[in-house]
């Protein structure tokens, strides 16, 4: 618990840096870590592999900005994003858990397309491929914004450590080690993974929905495009599996490393993936689990 | 069946098909609390079909299972759980990163998604499970670093944490030493006085004749007889189910002339970091011989195979026509003549017969491969029939056909055939039986067979080798085998 507090502060101290590009780009990344720790709730605990993480953002995020658009309040279009990624999240997860083996993946990938599909074809609605302008914003201030974001991140962190270590983390982990066996614990198993796909739902679709307030406008390719998705997979596995922790850890490293290296154009994107690429084969542990091994070996 | 105790489960006119076989027909039996009941038969009989339907784990197609008087047969699994049935499945899969004692703690917790607090109740439970089952000690340890039986001693915990009133049992004894079978089954027999129903399942009757009430044998699905562990032994429909036609013996027809060794097996000893699975192990297989390993599942005939076939290391030695073995590795093994058909077939699934036997048959010359598949079709003409259509569209009477002819491209002197058997219907076994037969008459290619099916190791082996817990406990002809071994084998 003492690491998570000495990041928190870390992360406390940045605004009084005074560089308001260095917030900027860390308001971003706390969303980020937002996703990525949602996806390892799914992925580290469910032993699910949810391919379309920005089925769940988008959904928020686009609802949110529609409403707003439409004259709703900050706070009512927040709520209206959340209840539309659970919404859209069961919808496609209560068939699709059902199912055994790969598809939940598959089923997820495809739903993003969808998403992506249905944003182009409603138009009128969404601003299609230019995408959606909303009417407010949280702050223009950079450091309410900083605030407000690193908030979010650091409750979503504190909720989902919680509950990886209660009872419904210890069940999920039996469930996807081996189902029949939990059944025959007396698990309804399916509860537990539907569980625990909503609560993924709710914080994807908050921090979605918030990102949209924080960046003023919605876009396919700031909120659903696949690429954005892969990024919170790779975020989330780099940092390390089944910690939540390192979910946020991974984003922080990544989004961080891409800036840094913004100096050397374009191939930024071609080095910061080689990079984690190269990272995941050699740990696949993770960040986090390679630190804590390295901890215990000492 | 005394007045005090009454009917936990009640299992009536069961029946289960997976597309054309029938798993289990027609099956109805009783199961008492204070009493323990068997329940036995060969590999593929469906007991473990039977567990998994009154575990709600498959939906039968008829028949009816009650729990305490209530109909349970197409209910979701965790709510028969929670009807009072506990489990104890024959493989341990406790989680990896937790401890003993939380495994232990996971059965304890409620279905329910929220659950707050009240840790300690929970904690003090599991410190008494773990006191019962004799994990005390190991309480505070990762799975991994626990030996065979404290992790069935985990999954047994597990299966009693909600106080089951029935308990199933897959294998109660496999894989366990002595001394550990004796306080299994002291534990086992204390679920007896505390007025549980117990069900053990396992594939013969001296694996549970020192504890089980009641036996039932289990036979292609069909319920055979029901009786003490001595009335159903001396059932001669069960002793042919286990031990075959007293004609259909090779030995009885085969004239045994002494024939030079072709391997050599001398003081063999195999262990998998400190587990021992053969001891001092010594045979051997001459020119054209059919050799049978018979054993239980876990007496160690794969870790035989494996050590002759290069797979693992041992201590001892093999020696292959005269000379020592130690220094070839598995490819230079296969080459030499030792081909090994593993229990597993390892077929490619999506290639046709044709494909996955030119494979096998890649490196012979082309005249040679012709020959070698005239010798296949000859022995297995079904497999001609069948050429281009793809192995994993084949029966599992037809794919153990093709692992073994996909064997025989390698043109062995010695072929190693791994339970055979495993998992087929009686028609494909005698199909199996007919080409060994073939195969034995076209061609002089001696034969290593582990069977635990003892009426087919009986059928075509000249000589019997039965293998217990690593040790060789009896060798002899197969005619002998009736009389003198097979006690252990009913």
């Amino acid at each position: 618990m003492w690491k998570l507090l000495a990041v928190f502060l870390l992360l406390a101290m940045v605004p009084w840096l005074g560089s308001a590009y260095l917030l900027g780009t860390l308001t971003v990344a706390c969303y980020f870590a937002v996703f990525a720790m949602s996806w390892d709730l799914l992925f580290g605990f469910a032993n699910e592999v949810n391919f379309g993480p920005t089925f769940l953002i988008g959904a928020g995020a686009y609802t949110a900005g529609m409403l707003n658009w439409a004259g709703i309040s900050i706070a009512g279009s927040l709520f209206g994003g959340v209840a539309a990624a659970e919404v859209c999240g069961l919808a496609l997860a209560v068939p699709a858990l059902r199912l055994t083996g790969p598809y939940f993946g598959l089923v997820t990938l495809a739903s993003v397309l969808l998403l992506q599909q249905a944003v182009i074809i409603f138009a009128p609605f969404t601003g299609g491929e230019i995408g959606l302008t909303v009417r407010d914003v949280f702050s223009a201030d950079p450091e309410t914004n900083y605030w407000i974001s690193l908030g979010v991140c650091v409750l979503t962190g504190v909720v989902l450590l919680l509950l990886s270590r209660s009872s419904v983390g210890l069940i999920l982990q039996a469930s996807s080690q081996d189902r029949l066996a939990a059944a025959a614990l007396g698990f309804n198993v399916a509860k537990h993974k539907i569980a625990a796909f909503s609560i993924s739902a709710l914080f994807s679709g908050l921090a979605g929905a918030m990102l949209v307030f924080y960046m003023g406008a919605a876009s396919i390719g700031t909120v659903i495009d696949i690429s954005i998705g892969v990024q919170i997979i790779i975020s989330a596995v780099l940092g390390g599996r089944r910690t939540i922790f390192g979910a946020a850890l991974g984003t922080l490293a990544l989004i961080l490393a891409g800036e840094a290296l913004r100096p050397v154009g374009e191939i930024r994107t071609f080095l910061v993936s080689g990079a984690a690429l190269v990272a995941i084969l050699f740990f696949p542990d993770g960040l986090v689990g390679q630190a804590s091994r390295l901890w215990r070996t000492r | 069946m005394d007045a005090l105790s009454g009917t936990e489960l009640k299992v009536e006119g069961l029946t289960k098909r997976f597309g054309g076989l029938t798993a289990v027909k027609n099956v109805s039996f009783s199961l008492w609390g204070g009493e323990i009941t068997g329940l036995i038969g060969p590999n593929g009989s469906g007991k473990s079909t039977i567990m998994k339907l009154v575990m709600g784990l498959e939906r039968p197609d008829a028949g009816s299972v009650q729990i305490g008087g209530e109909e349970t047969a197409r209910w979701a699994p965790h709510r028969i759980a929670r009807r009072g049935i506990g489990i104890l499945f024959q493989h341990s899969r406790p989680l990896p990163r937790q401890t003993v004692i939380e495994n232990i703690m996971l059965a304890l917790l409620p279905d329910r998604l929220l659950h707050w607090g009240r840790r300690s109740e929970v904690l003090e439970r599991a410190e008494w499970i773990a006191e019962r089952v004799g994990l005390s000690e190991v309480r505070h340890r990762l799975p991994a670093t626990l030996s065979f039986a404290d992790l069935r001693r985990i999954e047994l915990a597990k299966a009693l944490a909600r106080d089951p009133r029935i308990l199933l049992i897959d294998e109660p004894f496999a894989g366990l030493t002595p001394l550990e079978v004796e306080s299994f089954s002291a534990l086992i027999a204390g679920f007896r006085e505390n007025g549980r129903a117990v069900l053990l399942v396992d594939h013969n009757v001296r694996s549970v004749a020192a504890l089980a009430d009641r036996v039932i044998v289990l036979h292609h699905g069909e319920l055979v007889c029901e009786g003490t562990a001595a009335e159903v032994t001396r059932d001669p429909e069960v002793r042919r189910i286990y031990l075959g036609e007293e004609a259909d013996t090779a030995s009885a027809k085969m004239p045994r002339h002494p024939a030079p060794p072709l391997l050599e097996v001398d003081k063999l000893s195999l262990s998998y970091g400190r587990a021992r699975v053969l001891s001092e192990m010594s045979f051997s297989v001459g020119e054209g011989e059919f050799v049978a390993v018979i054993g239980h599942n876990g007496s160690g005939k794969t870790s035989l195979f494996n050590a002759i076939s290069g797979f693992v290391d041992y201590a001892g030695g093999l020696v292959w026509r005269g000379s020592d073995m130690r220094r070839l590795g598995a490819a230079a093994i296969a080459r030499a003549g030792i081909v090994h058909c593993p229990e597993t077939r390892e077929l490619f699934g999506p290639l046709t017969v044709r494909q996955n036997l030119d494979l096998a048959g890649s490196h012979l010359p082309r005249a040679d491969m012709e020959a070698q598949l005239d010798l296949i079709h000859s022995i297995f003409p079904r497999l001609a029939e069948r050429r281009d259509q793809a192995a994993q569209s084949l029966s599992g009477g037809e794919q153990q056909m093709l692992a073994i002819a996909r064997s025989l491209m390698m043109r062995p002197k010695l072929l190693i055939l791994d339970e055979p058997t495993l998992g087929l219907a009686p028609v494909a076994l005698n199909q199996i039986s007919d080409a060994l037969d073939m195969l034995r008459k076209n061609s002089g290619i001696a034969v290593l067979l582990g069977e635990q099916n003892v009426s087919f190791a009986l059928r075509h082996a000249d000589r019997i080798h039965v293998l217990e817990r690593g040790r060789i406990t009896w060798t002899g002809p197969a005619d002998r085998f009736r009389s003198e071994a097979a006690s252990g084998y009913i």
